[in-house]
């Protein structure tokens, strides 16, 4: 397929940015706040709540990577704009103020002093205003070298590293030549294959840069490990699938990279690339914290090949499913937007179920729910780094 | 023609079951994706889809290969044709 030229219809932000959806946010800063917050999302049709479990007392760089997570995820070109509703103002309008840097509408509520009820009808009213403007966006014309393209597989098993994963593989090598922006992570999921993606590091810093990140993760499990983590890493799915060592895992997991691109740089869990390419980012393996962090670091379309099923989806980020094993197709269909179980069957080969892909992804960035979106999978998990003060 | 298994490379190891209801004794026909070879042999056990069989035989402490890479170190002899998986395979590196 060639993609040099080839449009879709998105929604361009203030900062320049294109977007594939339209939400309206209601954002808690911390776990006390997410009833108001959920209170204004029911009263306000349009609106989407995230609640999560975290926000107080945590500090240090673990601060850090919280404030980075809702700003970016507010910041997320899928967000027409954000109500922010915090326990008080102070951390309250830190996330509101890096939102606003998109030029995007954002406001900020606190209880303190307030109480829910007060707070919930002042942000309801905000709220409303919101979704009305948010209608009002059309969709217009965009190229594909605007779109930012992130992927990251799960419940894998030996047919991901066969057929599914390649397929990513394939339709990332042409998403790079068209000049997008593309991330994949998952740091200890590269344990036995990591010296194949320092190979591809476009750099010396590069390469220096990751194997820095991959040796700090995996000091960090040499730590705290208490068997040789099977069943966790892989997972008792991955297990049951066929996969027997996370060295066998991380090469499956690594044909989602292709053959031709280049790693032109790494990023920080959550930190924002700054040109296109191909990025690495330093992160979780498990994969609502891994999707959740591509959705925070600004991607606005999601790949996600998996064996035995894996059913997440994101809030504000589409998740699209690939899947090339046949018992999983056949017994849950309903969670996998492309099938490219004719890969093992030898009916198609890896450039046409690239192009399958592809053709998938122009839908999805058009509109098209994926899967994941109509059966209402909003998995929004924040990374935690340790415990709170 | 219709396939039972996969091989990444020539060079592996072990081959993928990619069908349903394998059963011990039954001759497979496996695809080499890497040279596009067609190879057949006898399975001794019964496979589950997305399970690896050995198609060389192994001895214990034997390096097994799977995309032309070491995926592990054999920790029981397997036979050509036998189940290879957690219960005689396990990870160098955790």
């Amino acid at each position: 397929m060639e993609l040099k030229g080839r449009k879709f219809m998105g929604y361009r932000r203030d900062n320049g940015r294109v977007g594939v959806r339209n939400h309206v946010v209601v954002l808690p800063v911390d776990d006390i706040s997410n009833a108001a917050a959920e209170a204004v999302a029911n009263n306000i049709k349009g609106t989407l709540a995230l609640p999560h479990p975290y926000g107080r007392l945590q500090f240090g760089a673990d601060l850090d990577l919280h404030f980075r997570t809702l700003i970016g995820t507010g910041s997320n070109p899928n967000v027409a704009a954000v109500v922010v509703i915090g326990i008080e103002p102070g951390w309250t309008n830190k996330v509101v103020e890096g939102i606003q840097a998109t030029g995007k509408p954002v406001a900020g509520f606190w209880i303190e002093q307030n109480g829910d009820h007060n707070t919930i009808c002042a942000a309801s009213k905000v709220a409303r205003e919101y979704v009305q403007y948010a209608t009002e966006l059309q969709r217009e014309e965009c190229d594909v070298s605007e779109l930012w393209v992130s992927t990251k597989c799960g419940e894998s098993d030996t047919t991901s590293g066969c057929g599914a994963n390649p397929t990513v593989g394939d339709a990332f090598d042409k998403l790079y030549d068209a000049g997008c922006t593309l991330v994949f992570g998952e740091t200890s999921e590269l344990t036995g294959g990591e010296h194949l993606v320092a190979e591809r590091c476009a750099t010396p810093e590069v390469r220096e840069k990751f194997q820095a990140m991959f040796d700090r993760y995996s000091a960090m499990i040499d730590r705290h490990k208490t068997s040789d983590l099977s069943e966790s890493q892989p997972t008792k799915g991955n297990i049951e699938g066929g996969l027997t060592t996370i060295e066998e895992k991380a090469l499956g997991n690594i044909q989602k990279i292709g053959h031709r691109c280049r790693v032109d740089g790494v990023l920080d869990k959550a930190e924002m690339p700054d040109k296109p390419g191909l990025w690495f980012m330093d992160s979780s393996s498990a994969a609502a914290e891994m999707v959740t962090l591509c959705a925070a670091s600004g991607y606005v379309v999601h790949f996600f090949p998996t064996g035995q099923g894996n059913v997440i989806g994101n809030p504000i980020l589409p998740v699209i499913k690939i899947c090339a094993n046949p018992r999983t197709f056949r017994t849950m269909s309903e969670h996998i937007d492309v099938d490219v179980t004719g890969i093992l069957k030898r009916e198609i080969n890896m450039q046409e179920a690239g192009d399958k892909l592809l053709e998938m992804m122009f839908r999805t960035a058009n509109g098209r729910h994926t899967s994941a979106e109509a059966l209402g999978h909003r998995e929004f998990v924040l990374t935690r780094l340790y415990e709170s003060a | 023609m219709s396939i039972d298994f996969v091989v990444h490379d020539a060079e592996d190891s072990v081959g993928v079951v990619v069908v349903e209801g394998i059963q011990a004794g039954q001759t497979l026909t496996g695809w080499v994706m890497h040279q596009d070879q067609t190879v057949t042999f006898e399975v001794r056990d019964p496979i589950p889809i997305g399970h690896k069989l050995a198609i060389r035989d192994l001895a214990e402490g034997d390096t097994v290969i799977k995309y032309g890479v070491d995926i592990g170190k054999v920790v029981k002899p397997i036979s050509k044709g036998e189940h290879l998986h957690v219960h005689n395979v396990k990870t160098k590196r955790w």
